[in-house]
C-alpha cells in the first residue's frame, strides 16, 4: 500500500525517522512488516473508503461545530419535554469539577494513584444514601431502566423467584430494557395503571402477587407525574408474601417527597441525571441502585461498591472495593451480571451537585418545581378545551395535558408550538392505549412565570380559544 | 551558579495529598454551596397551597442529612480530590492494557460541551436536532466501512453492554429462527474479556470455553470439541488480551457457522487493525467497537462511553431501537425494526460520546486510521522488546509471534528470585506517576501485567515507562524492601484491607461508617 502520512499531533511516533529507528531495534524494516500475523485472505487490499483526513484543528472545530448549528437547543427554545430527561439548572461547578482532566481522562485506576477517584465516588454514594435515607448505593450504572432491570435481576437471586410484576405507568423505553434484560431468566408480568386515576390498583395488584413473585416494581412519582398515594400498603403486600418492593423514583423531587425507603421498598433506583448533569440529547442518563446495609442484597449487586477503611497511616482515609469476589471482574460467568464501563462520571457529578445543594437546596428544588408546575397545570386547564388529568392530585413536576377536546392533535399543537420556539409535552398516544389526545408536560424550577404563561399564549392562539 | 542536573533515569514524583476530609465533615449549618430559583409570590398566589396537595405520609418528614457547605469550599474539596487521581492527561498511560488509553483531544471535548449538544432533549422534534442526527447517522457509515458490516447502533453505553447486546441480538435469532430451545450454549474463549460470559449467563446461555493452545492461540481443537448443534454462538476479542492475532479466526467462525450458530467479535482491542483487517471479512455476523477505547473519546472513571454494536444485514432488523436513518433529505430516528430486541439503554444511547468519535475519525481519515494501526502495533512490539530484556519478566505463550497492540507479561521469575509480586510493582509504579495494571481476575498468567501504549505515546514516553519498571526491577533484586512497602509518593498508603469482605465492617457510605464505628 502506497501509504505516506507522518507528522500528525495525535501520533508523534509517525515520523519517518522515529519509525525507522523504533522498527531497527524491533528487528524490521518497515512498519508493513507488523502484522505478520494477519493471513492474505483477511486483509484490506485497499484503503478505507472515508473522507479525507482534516488536519487543522480549526478546520475540524469549523466542520464539526457548523453541523452542530443545525440544532436547535432547550435554551434557544422553551422547553416543556421531560419523560425520564430533566432540564434542570446545572451548577458551574458540576461542569468545572466533570471537565478537570485528572478525572474525565481516568479510567479504572488502583486504590493508590486513584485515591481520589475511589473517595469521589464513596462521597457520591454517601450523599445519595442521605438523600434516598439508605446505608448503600453503587457506583453508577448505565442508566435508570438498567438500574431498575439490575434490582429485579437482584431480587430474583435473592428470593429465588422467577416472577416480577411491573407497574405500567412507566418510561416505556424502560420496561422495553426490563424485559430485554430479563428474558429469558424472568417472567414479567405488566400491571395496568387506571386511566381514571393514573395510579395502579391494590385489588389488581392482589391477583398478581404471590409466593412465585420475586418483586414488585412501580414508580413515585410515576412516569404521568402522580405520586403513588398507596405505595405502603403496596408494599406491605410484597412483603406479605415474601417479595420485594422495588420504587423507582426521581432524586430531584426528594426533598418534598418521602424517601421511598420509608414507604417500604427493599431496593430504591432511579436515574441520577437531574442532579448536574446536561441532557446530552439523552447522553446524560445514569442509575443508581440503593439498599440498606443487609448483607443478603449487598451480595447480589453486580455494580462496583467502595468502601471506607483505615491505611497503614493514622489519621488517614483508605478506600477500596467491597466484596469484590461477587462481580464478573474477579469471577467471570459466576460473578453477579456482569461489570464494566457505565456512568462514573455522572456519579461524580452528582455528588458535587447534592454538596452544593444541602438539604435547604433540595428542599427548595423540590418546592419551586411543585408551585412551578401546579401554576402550570391550572394555567393550561384554562384554555377552552384543554383539561389537565389528574389535577387533584399531587404532582411535583409533570403533569399530563389532555387535547382530545381541542380538535387538534397532540402532533398539530407541537408543530405549531415548535414555529413559535416551544417545544411542547410527549405524545403519550401510541404509548399507552387509552391515552390518545394527551400529552406529558414537564415544568422544573428553569421555567419561569413567563414562560409558562407564553406556553399557555400560544395554545391560546393555536386552539383558537381564549383562555377562560 | 551550577547548570542544574536534569539528568535521571526515573521521574521524581510526588502526587498531591491534601488529606481532604470527607464532604459530611465539612458541614457548618451556617452554610450554603448554591441558591435554587423561587417562585415568585404571585405564582404562588396562582398555584395555591400546593403542599395541601401532597398524600398523607407522602410528604419528606425529615430532611436528608446532606452538609451545608460553601461554595469555594465545596469547589476547593473536589478539585483537591480530583489531585489525587492520575488520569491519562496526566500520566504516560501504558498500564493500562485492554482499555486502549489514547490521547482524547481536547477539542473533541469542547465541541460535545457546546450547548448545541449539552442542551437538547432526547425526545426533541426531528427537525430541531438534524445536526446531532447527521453525525449519528455518518459515524455509522465510517463504522460500518471499518469493520464492513451494514449497521451499527450506538445504544450501548459500554463494551460490557454491548456484549450483553450481542447476547441478546443472537438470543433474538435463534429463537427467530425457531431453535430457541435447541441452541442454549455460547462459546467464547478465556482471554476475552469477563463481560463476554458473565452477560451471555445474563441472556439465559451456558457458557462453554475454549483456552489457549500452548503457543497462546485459542485451540481449534476445543472448539471443534465443544460446538454442536446446542451452539447458539461464538464471542472472542481478537487479539485476546495477550495480543496475538488468531490467523485461523475464519476456521473457528466457518466451524461455528456450521451448525447454526453466529458469531459476534468483540473489538475492543481493534486499536491496531484500523485499515488492516476487518471483522466481516473474518465471518463474524456481529462486533462492537468502544468509541471511549479504540475511537478516543474520555473513559470519565468508568463512563459514560459508547458499544457500537455493527452487525450484518440479518442482524439489522433485531438491533435495539430506534437507528438513525436518513431519507435523501433530513435525518430521522427509524423505530421500523420488526424483530428488535427492544432497548437497552432508554432514547438514543450517549450522542455526545459518538460526536467527539466522529471529530476523531475526520481528524485522521482512512490514512491516518492506518496508521493509528501501525504505530499502535509497533509501538507495542518496541515497548514488548525492552520489557522482556528486564531480568524478572517473561511472556507466555513466546515462539517469537508479533504482538499486535497489547501484551499480557508476567512477573514470576521476578516473585520466585525477589519475593516481589505484581501488586507490589503496581503500588512502586505509583511512586513514579505512572500506572500499572495487572490483569482481569481469575489469574491465568501468573503475576501478569498487561501493557498496552497505543499510538499517542512518544518513543520517549515509552522509555519512560519501560526506564521506571527497569528501575522497579533493579530495586526488587538489591533492596525489595522499598517495593514491598510501597507506595511512598502516592496521596495515601497501604489499606487495612479486612473490613472489605466483612459484613460487619465494611462502611459503603458515610453513614454506615458513622453508625459502625461511633467513637
Amino acid at each position: 500500500m502506497d501509504h505516506k502520512f507522518s507528522h500528525h499531533p495525535y501520533i508523534p511516533n509517525s515520523d519517518e525517522a522515529i519509525k525507522r529507528e523504533m522498527c531497527d531495534f524491533v528487528g524490521i524494516s518497515s512498519v508493513e512488516e507488523l502484522h505478520r500475523d494477519v493471513p492474505d485472505e483477511l486483509r484490506l487490499h485497499r484503503s478505507l473508503d472515508m473522507p479525507k483526513a482534516i488536519r487543522s484543528e480549526y478546520e475540524l472545530y469549523r466542520t464539526v461545530s457548523g453541523m452542530l448549528q443545525k440544532n436547535e437547543t432547550c435554551e434557544e427554545n422553551i422547553n416543556f419535554l421531560g419523560s425520564g430527561c430533566y432540564q434542570h439548572y446545572v451548577p458551574a461547578i458540576c461542569d468545572e469539577i466533570n471537565s478537570r482532566a485528572e478525572i474525565l481522562s481516568a479510567y479504572a485506576g488502583e486504590p493508590y494513584e486513584d485515591h481520589g477517584r475511589f473517595q469521589l465516588l464513596f462521597e457520591y454514594q454517601s450523599l445519595m444514601a442521605e438523600l434516598l435515607d439508605m446505608e448503600v448505593v453503587n457506583v453508577p450504572a448505565i442508566d435508570g431502566a438498567q438500574a431498575a432491570a439490575t434490582a429485579i435481576r437482584m431480587a430474583e437471586r435473592a428470593t429465588g423467584r422467577k416472577k416480577a410484576v411491573v407497574c405500567e405507568n412507566i418510561l416505556p423505553d424502560k420496561l422495553a430494557v426490563i424485559r430485554n434484560y430479563c428474558t429469558p431468566a424472568m417472567e414479567i408480568v405488566v400491571l395496568p395503571f387506571e386511566r381514571e386515576s393514573g395510579q395502579f390498583d391494590l385489588d389488581s395488584l392482589k391477583k398478581l402477587l404471590g409466593e412465585d413473585v420475586a418483586a414488585l416494581y412501580f414508580e413515585t412519582p410515576s412516569f404521568l407525574g402522580t405520586v403513588a398515594g398507596n405505595a405502603r400498603e403496596a408494599a406491605e403486600l410484597c412483603h406479605a408474601c415474601g417479595a420485594l418492593c422495588i420504587i423507582g423514583t426521581d432524586p430531584a423531587v426528594l426533598g418534598v417527597l418521602e424517601a421511598p425507603v420509608n414507604l417500604g421498598a427493599d431496593i430504591v433506583c432511579g436515574d441520577v441525571q437531574p442532579l448536574g448533569m446536561h441532557m446530552n440529547y439523552g447522553g446524560g442518563q445514569g442509575g443508581f441502585i440503593a439498599t440498606m446495609d443487609d448483607e443478603r442484597l449487598v451480595r447480589e449487586y453486580p455494580s462496583r461498591l467502595f468502601g471506607i477503611t483505615r491505611t497503614e497511616v493514622e489519621g488517614e482515609y483508605g478506600f477500596g472495593d467491597v466484596y469484590y469476589d461477587r462481580t464478573s471482574f474477579a469471577d467471570r460467568e459466576h460473578g453477579k451480571e456482569y461489570v464494566g464501563t457505565q456512568a462514573a462520571l455522572w456519579g461524580i457529578t452528582a455528588g458535587v451537585y447534592l454538596s452544593l445543594m444541602g438539604p435547604q437546596g433540595m428542599q427548595e428544588l423540590g418546592e419551586t418545581m411543585l408551585y412551578n408546575a401546579r401554576y402550570a397545570a391550572k394555567k393550561l386547564s384554562c384554555v377552552g378545551g384543554v383539561s389537565v388529568k389528574y389535577l387533584d392530585q399531587c404532582f411535583v413536576s409533570e403533569f399530563v395535558v389532555d387535547f382530545s377536546k381541542t380538535g387538534k392533535s397532540v402532533g398539530e399543537i407541537n408543530d405549531q408550538l415548535l414555529s413559535r420556539q416551544i417545544f411542547g409535552g410527549r405524545d403519550l398516544g401510541g404509548l399507552f392505549p387509552g391515552m390518545e389526545g394527551c400529552a406529558l408536560f414537564c415544568v422544573t424550577e428553569v421555567h419561569t412565570k413567563d414562560d409558562i404563561d407564553a406556553l399557555a399564549g400560544a395554545l391560546c392562539e393555536i386552539l383558537g380559544k381564549e383562555g377562560k | 551558579m551550577k547548570k542544574i542536573n536534569r539528568d535521571f533515569k526515573v521521574r521524581d514524583f510526588h502526587q498531591a495529598k491534601w488529606n481532604e476530609p470527607i464532604i459530611f465533615e465539612l458541614h457548618n449549618p451556617g452554610h450554603r454551596g448554591i441558591e435554587v430559583p423561587l417562585a415568585s409570590e404571585a405564582l404562588k398566589k396562582e398555584a395555591g397551597d400546593v403542599y395541601a396537595t401532597i398524600p398523607q405520609g407522602m410528604r419528606r418528614q425529615k430532611a436528608p442529612a446532606l452538609p451545608c457547605v460553601s461554595q469555594a469550599r465545596v469547589l476547593r474539596h473536589f478539585l483537591r480530590i480530583t489531585q489525587e487521581v492520575i488520569g491519562a492527561d496526566l500520566n504516560v498511560e501504558i498500564g493500562q492494557g485492554t482499555c486502549t488509553m489514547k490521547y482524547s483531544p481536547k477539542i473533541n471535548e469542547r465541541l460535545a460541551r457546546s450547548p448545541k449538544m449539552s442542551e437538547l432533549h432526547p425526545l426533541q422534534d426531528e427537525r430541531s436536532v438534524q445536526g446531532i442526527l447527521e453525525i449519528m447517522y455518518k459515524t455509522d457509515l465510517l463504522l460500518r466501512e471499518i469493520c464492513g458490516m451494514d449497521r451499527v447502533s450506538f445504544q450501548p453505553q459500554s463494551g460490557s453492554q454491548a456484549l450483553m447486546t450481542m447476547a441478546s441480538l443472537i438470543r433474538a435469532k435463534v429463537e427467530h429462527d425457531g431453535k430457541g430451545e435447541q441452541k442454549d450454549e455460547i462459546i467464547t474463549t478465556l482471554f476475552s474479556h469477563p463481560s463476554a460470559a458473565a452477560s451471555a449467563i445474563v441472556k439465559g446461555f451456558k457458557v462453554r470455553t475454549v483456552g489457549p493452545r500452548e503457543d497462546g492461540y485459542p485451540d481449534f481443537e476445543q472448539l471443534k470439541a465443544l460446538v454442536n448443534e446446542r451452539t447458539a454462538g461464538f464471542i472472542c476479542a481478537n487479539p485476546e488480551d495477550t495480543g496475538l492475532y488468531n490467523g485461523e479466526i475464519k476456521k473457528f467462525t466457518e466451524l461455528v457457522h456450521s451448525v447454526g450458530g453466529y458469531c459476534a467479535y468483540d473489538q475492543a482491542n481493534a486499536n491496531g487493525l484500523f485499515g488492516i483487517t476487518r471483522a466481516r471479512d473474518a465471518g463474524f455476523d456481529m462486533c462492537f467497537f468502544n468509541l471511549h477505547k479504540s475511537f478516543s473519546t474520555p473513559h470519565g472513571c468508568g463512563g459514560p462511553g459508547t458499544g457500537a454494536v455493527g452487525v450484518s444485514k440479518d442482524f439489522a432488523d433485531f438491533l435495539p431501537a430506534p437507528v438513525v436513518d436518513f431519507d435523501g433529505e433530513k435525518y430521522f430516528l427509524n423505530d421500523e425494526l420488526p424483530h428488535s430486541i427492544g432497548k437497552v439503554r432508554v432514547y438514543q444511547g450517549t450522542p455526545q460520546v459518538v460526536l467527539k468519535a466522529y471529530a476523531w475519525m475526520r481528524a485522521l481519515g482512512a490514512e491516518g486510521l492506518y496508521e493509528v494501526a501501525k504505530i499502535a502495533s509497533l509501538n507495542n512490539n518496541y515497548l514488548y522488546k525492552r520489557i522482556l530484556e528486564l531480568r524478572g519478566t517473561s511472556v507466555p505463550f513466546d515462539s517469537g509471534e508479533q504482538r499486535v497492540e497489547q501484551a499480557r507479561y508476567s512477573f514470576q521469575k521476578l516473585f520466585d528470585e525477589t519475593g516481589v509480586s505484581t501488586e507490589d510493582v503496581q503500588r512502586r509504579m505509583c511512586d513514579f506517576g505512572l500506572h500499572y495494571w495487572t490483569s482481569h481476575h481469575p489469574y491465568v498468567v501468573p503475576q501478569p501485567f498487561t501493557l498496552e501504549p497505543t499510538e499517542f505515546t512518544s518513543k520517549e514516553d515509552i522509555d519512560e515507562y519501560a526506564d521506571a519498571i527497569a528501575q522497579i526491577v533493579e530495586e526488587a533484586y538489591t533492596n525489595p524492601e522499598i517495593v514491598k512497602s510501597a507506595p511512598h509518593n502516592s496521596s495515601a498508603h497501604r489499606n487495612d484491607e479486612s473490613p472489605f469482605d466483612d459484613p460487619k465492617q465494611w462502611a459503603i457510605s458515610w453513614r454506615s461508617y458513622q453508625k459502625k464505628f461511633e467513637d
